[in-house]
């Protein structure tokens, strides 16, 4: 799932650096992701792991780094 | 106005609106010169500390009564209600985000012994106009700071004690990693790069400065500016500004009303045909004046109430409705003066008639370009697209 979550960070995050480069903990919003980007991972999040984030997930903290972006899609695919 | 009679304060808002601020605004307006008489009673009345807490010598006021004051202000002067507003704008950046910070908690005592006036400096040539992103970096060495920016616009940079600043948080940071920073006479130096001869809002004196600036590390503030722009400025920013539009578009409309009194007192019996635009343009009234208090109000609650709410202030669906709020007002703000503009005839034309209604069309249309509704609307755009609403 983190290789996943990755290459859409990698293609759609517009990170000012190379995801290669980030730890999993690392703050992705500090590596340059812009809320317009992370409007875009989100969409292809959803579309990848056929999941939607309701409403209560769209914060800023829920995409901070690819281990808090894990947790979420856990939370809604119930772990799997 | 309806609640403002419970408030002491808002009625004192009120008072210096009428006594000072009204006086003063057209030759603020002819002259594009800072409403100083206004910020002077404001300041005497201890008004510029309205929102910082009680036990640090301030008011303690809420969103719901500095909104109040805003729309006051405005309704007489409108560069002094956006000044105003403004200013507590950055108050309230300092009081939810650096309170209980040692240098920060002294400076805000400070600021309400000495009624201080705080400047922003947003805005970066080379940025668009993009809030969220800087060019310019503080440049730490020791327990010092250096800090330059190019600033496309300073509102009232010249009239102002201190200056909230963006900028990346370090040289290395990435455009969207920024701090914000205080900076204090005289600590700063502002070099005029322009002028500001503007339609509206011309009381605001708001031209392009560079600013250079040092300080001490201490005055550049802990939270990230991420979370200080969208828990706080931007929430603050948007109620504050139609709080103010409102106020304008209460003003454009009371003089239509007086207008169409005249015309139906000239003849009693018939209805003048404006009678019915009236009654149209005080249905968009009363819409946009719900909508300003009703987010107010919610802010105020959410703002009471800390501990829930941080997760809400920085949700995506917050954003969103603060952006709506922004532009559904700034957009009813100069339709309102626009229809009383009709209403009013050659006589709303006239720069000298007692129904003039040119300074009102003026002032309002500054507001759909102050973060240009396009932005905004292409970031709820994006948004919506993620956003269920259900």
């Amino acid at each position: 799932m983190v290789e996943d979550i990755r290459s859409i960070l990698k293609e759609h995050g517009k990170l000012s650096v190379d995801i290669a480069g980030l730890s999993d903990d690392a703050d992705l919003y500090q590596a340059g992701l812009t809320s317009h980007a992370s409007v875009n991972v989100m969409l292809a999040l959803e579309g990848k792991f056929d999941i939607e984030f309701p409403d209560r997930m769209l914060k800023r903290n829920v995409f901070e780094s690819v281990s808090a972006i894990r947790a979420a899609i856990e939370e809604l695919t119930g772990g799997a | 106005m309806s609640k403002a009679n419970e408030s002491p304060h808002v009625a004192t808002a009120m008072r210096i609106a009428r006594e000072v601020a009204g006086p003063q605004a057209a030759s603020v307006d002819r002259d594009a010169r800072f409403p100083r008489e206004a910020l002077d009673a404001l300041k005497e009345a201890r008004l510029l500390s309205a929102f910082v807490p009680k036990a640090m010598g301030g008011l303690g006021l809420g969103m719901i009564e500095l909104s109040q004051m805003c729309e006051a202000l405005a309704q007489h002067c409108a560069s002094t209600g956006m000044v105003f507003a403004m200013h507590q704008i950055q108050v309230a950046c300092l009081v939810r985000h650096a309170n209980g910070v040692g240098f920060f908690e002294r400076y805000l005592k400070e600021l309400a012994a000495k009624q201080y006036l705080i400047a922003s400096v947003t805005s970066e040539v080379g940025i668009g106009g993009e809030m969220r992103t800087s060019i310019c970096a503080v440049e730490k060495s020791g327990d010092r700071f250096k800090l330059d920016k190019d600033a496309s616009t300073i509102s009232y940079g010249e009239h102002a004690d201190d200056l909230l600043v963006t900028a990346r948080a370090a040289p290395d940071a990435t455009p969207n990693d920024q701090a914000l920073v205080l900076v204090s006479k005289p600590d700063y130096s502002l070099e005029r790069t322009g002028a500001w001869d503007t339609l509206g809002m011309r009381g605001t004196c708001s031209p392009p400065f560079k600013m250079r600036s040092t300080g001490s590390a201490e005055r550049i503030l802990p939270a990230p500016f991420a979370d200080i722009a969208s828990q706080t400025m931007v929430p603050f920013s948007h109620i504050l500004w139609a709080s103010c539009w409102l106020g304008i578009s209460t003003a454009a409309v009371s003089k239509a009303r007086a207008f169409v009194r005249n015309q139906a007192r000239s003849k009693p019996g018939q209805t003048p045909p404006s009678a019915m635009r009236l009654a149209e343009v005080a249905t968009q009234l009363q819409m946009m004046r719900a909508n300003v208090h009703d987010v107010a109000s919610e802010c105020e609650y959410l703002m009471n109430h800390p501990e829930s709410s941080i997760d809400v202030l920085s949700s995506v669906a917050f954003a969103v409705k603060m952006n709506n709020l922004k532009v559904s007002t700034s957009e009813a703000a100069f339709q309102i003066a626009h229809r009383c503009l009709g209403i009013c005839g050659i006589m709303g034309y006239k720069n000298d008639s007692k129904f003039s209604i040119g300074i009102h069309m003026r002032d309002s249309m500054s507001a759909a370009l102050m973060v240009s509704n396009d932005r905004i609307l292409s970031t709820n755009a994006a948004m919506l697209l993620v956003l269920k609403d259900d």
